[in-house]
């Protein structure tokens, strides 16, 4: 990473956690409508992950993972207007929080509230983009909580057996709402919940930002390689409560002081000084640069409307107002007959073992002897690559 | 053109469809190689291949769950429910992901999901659901369910180039027993729109799929005894055509609903209230409704015999309105 890149990944993390301070202080102004769900020691995560992507990657964000909008290209403004349901927000008031996206140039899909259902959803724009010739990765992001619903099974099962090229973060803060993670699973690493999957995995410190782009940049090459998706657990821990409403007073101090010691944006600060990519001029150029950008979106904010009543009745249907194309990187009589035509027939070969992994030597198919039947071997097909 | 059923309309369709634009892919269970359960794919993989003919593990979620994100990239996917009772297993990407996704944020969802319903086959309490009501009351959703091979096809090719999610019931009790002469080029039926089977005087008889044709049966009962009963068929069960409704009930006063759907939150009450909201005056009885009992669906053939609405049940009810 250049210097540049690395007082981006600062600018993009000290602008997450400045926007959710500024967020907190409007709640308790009773200026947002619903909730605040801070990812304050998280965001070394939804920073560093994001950043490991190309402009053309897609990503769905969970409720933490406003940093990741802001790499992505969203402004504290669009943030802040749909906390506060204003009709300038990207959903014009009729959704909040995280809960946006730009299908068109951020490539960014709107999560719902129920956890485990982007993994599917992203396994399948990582599916439609292979089949459009395209060269995406997508990513999503899943708590430790979240990898307790049975979508995330599905959806990764599905995205292995397709080799989608998905990047699953599975962001460990150790707690789901108030119950800890030794009640979500009865394993040390939840990365080990890929391995059900014949699915390539990692651990990283969710509090080393630099380590999070590194292993996530490697699995987005790997992904974006045709090798399948891979899951990364970003080991962190949730520093305020689920949101403003939770005192959190289930989580023992201790815990949270030894958390607070390894904060990602000290680390990071120290990190920048140590290796001289910075100084304190530049320090402040940047922070002074983030304040005046978050001063102006509140106004901003403050200034805009709420939605005209009426806007509640309206869109239910698409109903000519959008124009639905795929964007084609490939030729489309590639996929059309007769050049799409196959034998329907699995095309298959045999191998020895339970049947998880094909053998790793090529072998020639044994020929049955005469008089003796093969034993029954499964089968494993190659489809859809 | 040959007689076709209402299996081979929706094979056709499909094909058709596919043939026309290569954005539309068919994601489902056994779908490829096997052809679909019903065999209502058989053929498409040989044609379209491995990338648009796509077998999948048995997860409902991750069928819809892919196929939601594959129409965010602008394809038009078709998923397969191999009986539609297993849509339980997907609801939530249905109702939260598919149909809020365009009122929330302006993303339309053009997918489509069908699979078999319906009873009158011994499928038992898992294989002969009628579940279009959950889908009815869920805000985005378009619902369908053809009667007819003409409509089967027309709808289905509708569907498949609509923008919205469309759920698409298919009455696995037609699937081989209704045929009928195809027009040789391509065509379409309007979503939303309901057809009027049967024109009469009397009363009104409000159907669809299966019981579209108990109903005409019945119309053809009552008609040897003087009841001159005119069948609407809705087609489309969200949006519902409350017009056609309307007309008719305005000309014939009297109105009987009649589907296999369970009694309690049937669209029969939806269609009640709405005519007794916007044609009140012009009713000269009360509305009445033949529907299924309020249980699941029995396996013993007696028992589901008893579960679900007959001619003889719709005569009797008809009968009785016409002389109210």
């Amino acid at each position: 990473m250049t210097r540049e890149q690395h007082l981006e990944l600062y600018y993009f993390m000290r602008l997450n956690r400045e926007l959710e301070e500024q967020m907190v202080r409007l709640f308790r102004q009773n200026k947002i409508v619903g909730g605040v769900y801070s990812s304050l020691g998280q965001e070394a995560i939804s920073v560093g992950t994001a950043y490991a992507l190309g402009p053309g990657d897609w990503i769905a964000p969970m409720i933490r993972n406003i940093g990741a909008l802001l790499v992505r290209g969203f402004k504290p403004r669009d943030i802040l207007t749909q906390h506060m349901a204003r009709y300038t927000s990207p959903t014009l008031g009729k959704d909040g929080t995280s809960h946006f996206g730009d299908l068109k140039s951020r490539h960014v899909i709107s999560p719902i509230s129920m956890l485990g259902d982007l993994i599917p959803v992203m396994a399948g724009i990582a599916m439609g983009g292979r089949y459009l010739g395209q060269k995406i990765v997508t990513m999503t992001w899943i708590g430790d909580g979240g990898s307790s619903t049975g979508v995330f099974h599905e959806g990764l099962n599905l995205a292995a057996v397709q080799k989608a090229p998905l990047v699953l973060i599975l962001e460990n803060n150790q707690w789901a709402y108030s119950t800890p993670v030794e009640k979500q699973a009865a394993l040390r690493d939840l990365a080990d919940r890929a391995k059900a999957y014949g699915v390539k995995s990692a651990i990283v410190d969710g509090n080393d930002v630099v380590a999070v782009e590194r292993t996530t940049r490697e699995a987005v090459q790997q992904a974006r390689a045709g090798n399948g998706p891979v899951l990364i657990e970003a080991k962190t821990m949730r520093m305020r409560g689920h949101a403003q409403h939770d005192a959190a007073e289930y989580v023992p101090k201790r815990t949270l002081e030894e958390w607070r010691r390894r904060d990602p944006l000290d680390r990071y600060e120290r990190y920048l000084s140590a290796n001289k990519l910075w100084d304190a001029k530049s320090k402040k150029e940047i922070d002074d640069h983030i304040a005046r950008e978050i001063a102006a979106d509140v106004e901003f904010a403050e200034n805009s409307p709420f939605p005209p009543p009426e806007l509640a009745a309206e869109g239910v249907y698409c109903e000519g107002c959008h124009t639905i194309e795929a964007d084609w990187k490939r030729p489309k009589e590639e996929v059309m007959p007769p050049r799409s035509s196959v034998k329907a027939e699995w095309p298959m070969y045999l191998y020895s073992g339970n049947g998880a992994r094909p053998p790793a030597k090529k072998q020639a198919t044994p020929k049955a002897k005469p008089g003796k039947k093969p034993a029954r071997a499964p089968v494993r097909a190659k489809v859809g690559r | 053109m040959a007689e076709t059923t209402y299996l081979e309309a929706i094979r056709q369709a499909m094909l058709e469809e596919m043939d026309r634009d290569p954005a539309v892919v068919l994601i489902g269970e056994d779908v490829g190689v096997y052809g679909g359960a019903f065999k209502a794919s058989e053929g498409l993989l040989a044609r379209f291949g491995w990338e648009r003919v796509i077998d999948t593990p048995i997860s409902e979620s991750a069928i819809v769950g892919a196929a939601i994100g594959m129409s965010y990239v602008g394809l038009r996917p078709v998923g397969e429910m191999q009986f539609i009772d297993f849509i339980a297993c997907c609801f939530n990407q249905i109702t939260n992901f598919a149909a809020k996704s365009h009122y929330r944020w302006g993303a339309p969802v053009p997918l489509v999901l069908r699979g078999p319903c319906g009873g009158g086959v011994h499928g038992g309490p898992f294989h002969s659901a009628n579940p279009e009501m959950y889908f009815v009351h869920t805000p985005g959703l378009k619902v369908v369910c053809p009667a007819t091979p003409r409509d089967a096809k027309g709808l289905l090719k509708s569907a498949i180039r609509d923008n919205n999610p469309v759920l698409f019931f298919e009455h696995k009790f037609l699937y081989r027993r209704v045929k009928e002469d195809l027009p040789e080029e391509d065509f379409t039926v309007p979503l939303g729109k309901a057809a009027v089977r049967r024109e009469g005087r009397d009363l009104t008889i409000v159907s669809y799929a299966a019981m579209l044709h108990v109903s005409l049966d019945a119309a053809a009962e009552l008609a040897k005894e003087g009841i001159d009963a005119e069948v609407i068929d809705l087609r489309t069960l969200l949006p519902l055509d409350r017009e056609t409704i309307l007309a008719s009930v305005r000309k014939t006063n009297k109105l009987l609903v009649v589907h296999e759907d369970t009694r309690t939150g049937g669209i029969a009450g939806e269609i009640a209230m709405m005519v007794t909201e916007s044609a009140f005056e012009d009713l000269d009885g009360p509305i009445r409704r033949v529907t299924s009992l309020d249980t699941p669906v029995p396996y013993a053939p007696v028992l589901e015999e008893y579960f679900l609405p007959s001619t003889a049940k719709v005569v009797a009810a008809a009968r009785e309105l016409a002389h109210y």
